[in-house]
């Protein structure tokens, strides 16, 4: 078992014929993930990767019954992209352009809440990765384990990190989530958190966050009582205070956002935050 | 992108929103030229960082030979790490109510929220805190925007009913900086009721998305070169590295912001602090790392410098070549030490050693190994 995907999982790449998204769909495959076809408006009726391509994602869902995309065109375009895989009944959309304009991801959510089925992941995230059965996204496969381990985080390169951490320990992972950095994002901390729980494969769990907003506050909270064992670790502890300019963003987070709060919640459900990522493991027990 | 007070009134005044007479000085003669214009005026320090009023930035004058020496005192200070490079010359207001209207991005609810509150001024924040029902809040559709009753119901909850008329169509006006100009923040606080009962920006904030400038590029144009912070940050923008100042000796370089974020706590950790938060980004190439080195050592106060790389599939002996090349073209003598890991990670260690550049095992290891070096 695993959460979100598995080696069934169909998956589709938009923006297949770009550099990025050739490349990292050949990546894809590469480590066994169902790769069924890719999306580039024009260049429908063709190939790459070894998979066909098709103008629409409609259309590539009708020829192949895929129900997972990742997402690679650039920032004007992929919120438009992360609502045409909606439309067209894709469960799981992993969306890894970095740069999309914050009011547009806000209409995208708003979109989003006509299509209770669909699972937007980032954007601006390094996708997903279930080791032994695919990956969506960027993740590098061989620094992954099969495994029990859980691991959910905001960031990319401290992903890749806590992963060769834990894979060199012995740990390997069950399956691997970057939810990514921007301030409006699709899946939260809460909502990995408690698709772990439900997975019987997961044992253990480790939560990569850093500061701002407070999403890791509010996973914290679930944490409380749950049946995995789980350590947190908490980047930009030293960062200083953002240079602010209005009193909006203090009135809506209050305390909240500061690693401060942030370790102070994990700690008060019993969860140890880890100070290095080497120390991920020593806690982990 | 920050716009200053006065960039911030000019957008607003383009949507309808009354501001007072106002004019900018970029010295002290222009400043009492200006009150020779207005009248009285308030000498208000254009920095794109608020607090300005409690560090001495706004001043009142009465006469023109007042602002004059006002405007002498306030261009060139230091406010908060930006040095002021102009003032703003506002005709005084005659006062009745102070009102608070803003509106910023909630990450929680992923919205855009806006705010109404019939207590504003200085002290809003502390407000929010003791009384957070004195603050009327709506999540607007984002596709539609705020509709009528929904404003309505708004100004009537913050207890401003009787100004129904006029709040909602400032707050109308206000909220077009989203769809128009990919506003993520917006406040006027005060939004100041006139004795005459007229509705005025008082103060004006307001910040837009940088990842939407494809959009507004004339926003860009018009606003962008009078900003100007931290020489370090103006170069690293200007050599489009992610950048940020800070006041410790160690530079670090990092990719990814979540591992640059974690290298400076390590560096904490092991009893320094660092000089900048540098994000070189996926690939790692030889040309950013030299872009960002040359940065670094611009700073007199760096001592020495840690590159924290985690490379998936980039490959380590590269960047180390990289690295061994950027440190000898720049001629650079201070501590260096570089945590590799990837692809051939190994042939990258050596590649290093043999150019006399310390490798370090994990980050951990590595920040210790440069805030010793810089202590010996």
């Amino acid at each position: 078992m695993s959460i979100l995907l598995d080696a069934e999982s169909k998956v589709i790449v938009q923006g297949i014929t770009g550099r990025e998204g050739g490349f990292h769909a050949e990546r894809m495959r590469e480590m066994g993930t169902r790769l069924v076809g890719g999306v580039s408006p024009g260049k429908g009726g063709g190939t790459a990767v070894g998979v066909p391509v098709f103008d629409t994602v409609a259309e590539a869902v009708i020829a192949t019954g895929a129900t997972a995309t990742g997402i690679f065109v650039p920032p004007p375009f992929a919120p438009d992209a992360i609502m045409e895989a909606a439309d067209a009944g894709i469960e799981l959309i992993v969306c890894i352009t970095e740069g999309i304009a914050i009011q547009d991801m806000i209409r995208v959510k708003d979109y989003l809440k006509g299509f209770p089925d669909a699972r937007l992941l980032g954007p601006n995230c390094p996708g997903l990765l279930t080791p032994g059965a695919g990956k969506i996204g960027i993740i590098p496969a061989q620094i992954a384990t099969p495994g029990s381990v859980g691991l959910v985080s905001r960031s990319g390169t401290l992903t890749y990190e806590a992963m060769a951490v834990l894979s060199r320990a012995g740990r390997g992972q069950s399956t691997v989530v970057g939810i990514g950095g921007d301030p409006v994002l699709g899946l939260s901390f809460s909502d990995v958190v408690g698709l772990f729980e439900s997975d019987p494969q997961t044992t253990h769990l480790v939560l990569i966050g850093e500061i701002g907003g407070s999403d890791e506050e509010r996973a914290a909270e679930l944490l409380a009582g749950s049946r995995l064992k789980t350590v947190a670790f908490i980047s930009g502890r030293t960062a200083p205070e953002g240079k602010r300019m209005g009193h909006a963003g203090a009135i809506v987070s209050g305390n909240k956002g500061t690693a401060k709060s942030k370790v102070e919640a994990f700690e008060r459900v019993g969860v140890p935050v880890a100070e290095t990522t080497d120390q991920i493991v020593e806690l982990l027990g | 992108m920050k716009l200053l007070e006065y960039q911030a009134k000019e957008v607003l005044a383009s949507f309808g929103i009354a501001i007072p007479p106002g004019k900018v000085a970029k010295t002290p003669a222009e400043a009492a030229a200006a009150a020779r214009e207005i009248g009285p005026v308030a000498v208000k320090a254009q920095v794109p960082v608020g607090g300005r009023g409690k560090a001495g930035g706004i001043k009142l004058a009465r006469t023109p030979e007042e602002a004059e020496q006002a405007a002498a005192q306030i261009i060139g200070m230091d406010i908060k790490g930006f040095k002021v490079p102009l003032v703003y010359c506002e005709g005084a207001l005659d006062i009745a109510q102070e009102i608070y209207l803003g509106f910023t991005v909630d990450r929680d609810t992923r919205a855009n929220i806006l705010m109404l509150s019939a207590r504003g001024g200085m002290d809003i924040e502390a407000v929010a805190e003791e009384a957070p029902e004195s603050i009327a809040k709506l999540y607007p559709n984002p596709w539609r925007g705020p509709l009528a009753f929904e404003l309505r119901r708004l100004v009537f909850e913050a207890g401003l009913g009787t100004l129904a008329g006029p709040l909602t169509k400032v707050i109308k006006q206000l909220y077009r900086a989203i769809p128009e100009q990919d506003a993520i923040t917006a406040e006027i606080n005060p939004l100041v009721v006139t004795g005459a009962g007229e509705v005025v920006a008082g103060d004006a904030k307001l910040e837009t998305d940088e990842n939407a400038a494809f959009r507004h590029q004339d926003l860009e144009a018009r606003y962008s070169e009078v900003l100007e912070g931290d020489p370090y940050e103006v170069e690293a923008k200007k050599r489009a590295l992610t950048y940020v100042s800070l006041d410790g000796e160690i530079g670090v370089i990092g990719n990814g912001a979540g591992l640059c974020m974690g290298t400076l706590d390590l560096v904490q950790r092991a009893g320094s602090r660092a000089a900048n938060f540098c994000d070189i980004g996926g690939g790692a190439k030889a040309e950013t790392v030299q872009n960002a080195l040359q940065v670094i050592l611009m700073n007199p106060r760096v001592k020495g410098v840690l590159i924290n790389v985690f490379g998936g599939i980039t490959r380590a002996d590269e960047v180390a070549r990289g690295v061994v090349e950027a440190r000898r073209n720049l001629g650079m003598k201070l501590p260096l030490v570089v945590r590799l890991s990837g692809t051939n990670e190994d042939e990258g260690k050596r590649i290093l050693r043999e150019n006399g550049i310390e490798p370090g095992d994990n980050g951990w290891e590595a920040a210790q190994k440069i805030v010793a070096m810089t202590r010996s």
